[in-house]
């Protein structure tokens, strides 16, 4: 049982839970979005700073379990510096690995860090605690006008 | 699992135990279930999974209105299930229970049908469930009625000091909890009924919480109308009741329309019939009826007294194992005869999810989150918490596990 829950909790998560990357609210932004999980309550307030379609910045504040606070931390990583486009792609990718079911194998190239989130798919009520910031993220960007 | 001596616990609790048949089961693992999360939906004895099955197989129809035997037989066991619930309450006449799908409805029906307007007020607690706060949001917004709502105090009591203020001459409805879902929290009720009456207002009791625990007696606490959920006193879920004095029920208007809630209809008009019956519009859920009659005779059989002793010893025991883990902190009163077996918590460093998956690794099943009662988790400044709430069937030894599996969630999440 506890190789399941390690499989849940791997390093990389706590590391993240503990030293969040890019934590915290910046004045430098085109759109902030506030997104809840209704059903645990857990929230996430999101900034993003897009210039010549490249995310310059995502900062946000979030209230949440370790799972939740990890995956704004990665998705902080893995997004930030890199056209929209292409953050764009790297959404996608994360979400079609959390919504696998842990049957789909993660590619470490693109998703780096956030490959330890495959142990996350296999635990239905875990998987909107991990897509929370995504979420909020694209939202951001749509609003943003990054998705033109 | 081995019964420490602990007075006040309920007697023969192994035999009892084995009336649970899921108690019995394992998880994952291996590990035994140590069910601690009643106050979200209490486990089923056999014999109410027996009336329902048997009621399924030997005597189902449609009630009222089937001239058959079976037709008859049903329509009888849903109305004994009726006499049953009246008992359980005390009630006065079988005529003042009506079946619900849940306290949620119920809580609903009298927020849609009680009269409010501009000028009237309706006053509710800090500490109430979501549904006993939206619910009269919803009604003070079609009605201009204006909501007030008594404050807390910082040990988890309802703060009293301004009352005489919030209950006025223009207030309608007091509705507030019995025990708290969150804080655990009893609540005077008998006092709260007295002041609503005193000022013309009517009294709602939220007891889902208290039901399963306490003896609910409305003559004794002398109020207008009680709700309450089945699923949470052994019985299945789809089945809730509201209680209500024969003549305010009589009063109110319609809440569904359709069939058997009427005594006429024309294409213009209908008159509608009496309580229970004109709040029952539809075919009810019967063999819920009938699970629920069967699950509050077997608490009246156990005696509600004693499931409150168990309860309380139960719940003492647990404030003091709690207490013992670094940096826990129980949310509400830490005086066990001051609040029901619903103990929410903090843990330093730990959010209540990854405590839920990790005490759940463990067998350990309790609640994280804001258990529907957020507002009250912002009085304590708190976003969500952890809870563990025992049941007649709970015993120390579960007590027990549940503080080792917290102990080992703070070893998993390398807290000093």
């Amino acid at each position: 049982m506890s190789q399941d829950l390690d499989a849940l909790y791997q390093e990389i998560i706590l590391d993240h839970y503990k030293n969040p990357h890019g934590k915290g609210l910046r004045e430098e932004f085109e759109a902030e979005v506030h997104h809840v999980n209704p059903t645990c309550g857990d929230e996430v307030t999101l900034r993003v700073h897009l210039s010549d379609g490249v995310v310059d910045d995502v900062s946000y504040d979030a209230l949440g379990c370790s799972i939740s606070q990890a995956s704004a931390s990665v998705l902080y990583d893995l997004v930030v510096g890199k056209n929209v486009d292409e953050a764009m792609a790297i959404h996608e990718e994360f979400l079609t690995l959390m919504q696998g079911k842990g049957s789909v194998e993660p590619d470490e190239e693109t998703l780096e860090d956030a490959i330890a989130f495959a142990g996350v798919a296999k635990f239905p009520a875990r998987v909107k605690c991990a897509l929370l910031s995504w979420m909020a993220w694209k939202d951001a960007t749509v609003q943003a006008g990054g998705d033109r | 699992m081995s019964v420490p001596a602990l007075p006040g616990l309920l007697p023969e609790l192994e035999v009892v135990r084995k009336d649970f048949p899921i108690l019995e089961r394992t998880l994952a693992g291996g590990v035994p279930l140590v069910y601690l999360d009643s106050a979200n939906t209490s486990q089923k004895p056999q014999v109410v999974i027996d009336a329902m099955v048997d009621h399924l197989e030997r005597h189902n129809a449609n009630i009222a209105r089937a001239m058959h035997q079976l037709g008859a037989e049903s329509t009888a066991a849903f109305e004994e299930a009726r006499d049953k619930v009246a008992a359980f309450l005390n009630a006065r006449s079988r005529n003042e229970v009506v079946f619900t799908k849940n306290a949620t409805e119920a809580l609903n029906l009298l927020a849609r049908t009680i009269e409010l307007g501009p000028g009237d007020n309706v006053v509710i607690t800090e500490m109430e469930h979501h549904s006993n706060i939206v619910s009269w949001q919803l009604a003070c917004e079609r009605s201009g009625a204006e909501l007030r709502w008594f404050g807390l105090t910082d040990d988890g009591q309802l703060d009293l000091s301004n009352a005489d203020r919030l209950v006025d001459e223009n207030t309608k409805v007091v509705a507030f909890t019995w025990v708290s879902n969150m804080l655990g929290t009893i609540n005077p009720v008998a006092d709260l009924c007295a002041r609503a009456r005193a000022a013309g207002a009517v009294s709602v009791v939220d007891a889902s919480q208290a039901a399963p625990q306490l003896v609910v007696d409305v003559q004794a606490v002398e109020c207008d109308y009680l709700v309450f959920t089945g699923h949470k006193v052994c019985g299945p879920t789809g089945i809730g009741v509201l209680w209500g004095r024969e003549e305010l029920l009589n009063e109110l208007p319609p809440f569904h329309g359709g069939g058997e809630m009427i005594e006429t209809v024309t294409m213009a008009r209908s008159t509608y019939a009496k309580a229970p019956h004109r709040f029952e519009a539809g075919t009810p859920p019967i063999v819920e009826a009938v699970g629920l009659g069967a699950a509050v005779e077997y608490l009246g059989h156990l005696g509600l007294d004693v499931v409150h002793a168990h309860e309380q010893a139960i719940t003492a025991y647990a404030l003091e194992g709690l207490q013992t883990v670094p940096g826990l902190t129980v949310l509400g009163p830490l005086d066990a005869t001051e609040r029901g077996g619903a103990i929410s918590f903090e843990l330093d460093g730990v959010h209540p999810h990854d405590i839920a998956q990790v005490l759940d690794s463990r067998g350990v099943a309790v609640r994280a989150g804001h258990h529907c009662a957020k507002p009250a988790h912002a009085r304590f400044g708190v976003q969500s918490s952890t809870r563990m709430s025992s049941y007649l069937y709970t015993t120390p030894g579960e007590i027990d596990a549940l503080v080792e599996a917290l102990e080992y969630t703070r070893s998993y999440f390398k807290l000093g």
